[in-house]
């Protein structure tokens, strides 16, 4: 009975992104094609912040770490 | 919070009306939705002219190919992409009186909406949420039925002639006695279509070098009969007072645009109830700046005549105004009276030019005889005439159901527009695919809505409009208020965050002539 609902819970959530980017109104093949970019540029944005972000963020925090951990050696 | 106008004593009891804003995220993501569409339209185009793809729409032929192109702008660009996907919730033919409840024929499309074909079989007693039958005359038996039978069987269905040549029946004489006595003017005259009346008889009361100041979201009747008289047209914010009396003061003071000669005549043209916003007109404001600033008023009631006011006598009625304040009550008999033709009372003198210069009169048919008896009828049913309370009971039950009807809608999250007693009531949607989705659904669950798009309404302020009527019983919206929440949950349109956006209600003083923004 949970699967069923799960199943329900999850089409909606399809049946919602159908109706708010329009897809819902459009032929099939309309629909594939649609998905098919739509999935393309999502997977490719996906695979550009699992490359590009943990790094930026490690090159960040060293950069404010090395320019605040600086003042304090001085002081002392 | 409901935002209570009162304004120096003109108002006698609240006037509550509200148009909650779009919120922000939604509007983005409808403008997403048609920029999708958009891009599918243009790459359907692209296949349709490289015959890639049949083209079932109407286009030119071959040899007019070099001439004026014919289909190629928004609005035909907005048919055939947008329009046609979604056209099934629109022009379904149904096969029994329009009552509370309908029949309608089932059809089906196998190629996407450009073809119908009916399966045969008729879906029976479907809630009727979308006809104009505020009174619940719209009936195929009773006191109304059986006098139009016995008129239809006297004097036939045709009149075969115009009102100034053959064609004026005492039936009509008796009807324009009525009618005046009705509204409470000196006398009437009736017409045998609703447009017709507004569209031939605005340009037989002004002409050029007068002035016409009209609603922003005023009906096309109005505005195609404006435009035809040839006087200047100016438009004032909706509803909105203090835009209106800028312009009357501009127009006064600056006159004619290159003469500056004073105006011939002023005209306000407004509407009782506008169908499209649920807003029921400030009329007591535009009466006090007609009398200030010496105009005419022209007060189209087609909707608010026999739906408003304690005993149905209109807007009028509903602010316990003077019906001899409006110079020019016109009004339509479709809706509350569940007949056809149109009407416009008000002095004598003034009708009875109408009498001899009105277009209409002069090369319109006269109306049918047993449409007159349906009016006879219902009008007299209404005013209480023939002897029983059902036109007082139908007047009250119309004003609960409102009243009730609004307050669940609003309780369950929707975005209601317009006043707290207008019969009219406009839930928003937005999003393209759900005017689409909103009319399939509530289909399926045996109801029938109105969905309203573009160009009826502004591009992302897409609506489904329910007409409330006296044959609605208390069960009947019962039913209808739990199927349209569960469409609303499925859909998602239950925008409401309750913040609605405070009325603007500076009293007018000397300094505010700016653009005033609600």
């Amino acid at each position: 009975m949970d699967i069923k609902r799960v199943k329900d819970y999850f089409y909606w959530l399809y049946f919602q992104y159908l109706l708010i980017t329009c897809s819902y109104v459009l032929e099939p093949w309309e629909q594939s094609m649609f998905h098919t970019i739509t999935v393309t540029v999502l997977a490719m944005v996906l695979y550009t912040a699992y490359v590009f972000i943990p790094i930026h963020v490690r090159l960040a925090f060293e950069f404010f770490s090395q320019m605040f951990g600086g003042q304090s050696e001085s002081t002392v | 919070i409901h935002h209570i106008v009162q304004n120096g004593g003109l108002y006698k009891k609240p006037f509550n009306e509200a148009f909650e804003e779009t919120p922000m995220l939604v509007a983005v993501l409808t403008y997403v939705g048609y920029g999708v569409l958009t891009l599918f339209g243009y790459l359907r185009d692209f296949l349709r002219q490289w015959k890639i793809e049949k083209c079932q729409n109407a286009t030119e032929r071959e040899e007019q190919k070099d001439f004026v192109p014919l289909y190629q702008d928004f609005e035909n660009f907005y048919n055939r992409n947008l329009y046609m996907r979604i056209r099934d919730s629109w022009n379904r033919p149904i096969c029994s009186v329009p009552g509370a409840k309908v029949d309608m024929m089932e059809r089906v499309s196998h190629d996407y909406n450009w073809t119908f074909t009916y399966t045969g079989r008729v879906i029976k007693d479907v809630i009727n949420m979308g006809s104009y039958n505020y009174l619940g005359f719209a009936q195929n038996s009773g006191a109304c039925q059986e006098a139009a039978a016995e008129v239809l069987s006297r004097y036939g269905a045709g009149v075969c002639s115009t009102r100034q040549e053959m064609g004026n029946l005492d039936k009509h004489e008796e009807l324009e006695k009525l009618v005046a006595r009705f509204l409470g003017v000196e006398s009437a005259m009736a017409y045998g279509m609703g447009f017709a009346t507004n569209s031939m008889n605005i340009p037989a009361l002004v002409n050029k070098g007068c002035l016409i100041l009209s609603d922003e979201l005023n009906h096309a009747s109005l505005v195609l009969g404006a435009r035809l008289s040839g006087a200047t047209i100016r438009v004032f914010k909706h509803n909105n007072m203090q835009s209106l009396e800028k312009l009357l003061r501009d127009a006064i003071v600056h006159g004619q645009p290159r003469t500056r000669r004073p105006w011939k005549k002023i005209l306000i043209l407004v509407e009782g109830i506008y169908s499209m916003e649920g807003s029921i007109v400030r009329l007591p404001e535009v009466i006090a700046l007609k009398k200030k600033y010496k105009s005419y008023l022209y007060l189209d009631e087609a909707h608010s005549i026999g739906a408003l006011g304690p005993s149905g006598r209109g807007v009028v009625e509903y602010f316990g105004l003077n019906p001899e304040d409006v110079d020019v009550m016109m009004g339509t008999f479709t809706k509350s009276f569940g007949a056809a033709g149109g009407y416009i009372g008000g002095k004598k003198e003034l009708i009875d030019y109408l009498r001899i210069h009105s277009h209409s009169a002069v090369y319109a048919t006269s109306l049918s005889p047993p449409v007159v008896q349906q009016i006879i009828t219902s009008m007299k049913c209404i005013m209480g005439e023939d002897g029983s309370s059902i036109g007082k009971t139908c007047v009250q039950q119309l004003a609960e159901n409102t009243r009730y009807f609004r307050r669940r809608l609003k309780e369950m999250g929707f975005i209601i527009y317009g006043n707290e007693d207008s019969p009219v009531v406009p839930l928003m949607l937005y999003m393209p695919a759900k005017i689409g989705a909103f009319g399939r659904e509530m289909l399926k669950r045996n109801i029938g809505v109105v969905v309203v798009g573009f160009p009826a309404t502004p591009i992302i302020e897409s609506r489904a409009r329910f007409c409330l009527s006296a044959a609605h019983t208390k069960e009947i919206l019962d039913t209808a208020l739990k199927e349209i929440s569960e469409v609303g949950d499925l859909l998602q349109v239950k925008y409401s965050r309750h913040r609605l956006v405070p009325l603007l209600d500076r009293p007018f003083d000397e300094t505010t002539y700016e653009e005033t923004e609600d």
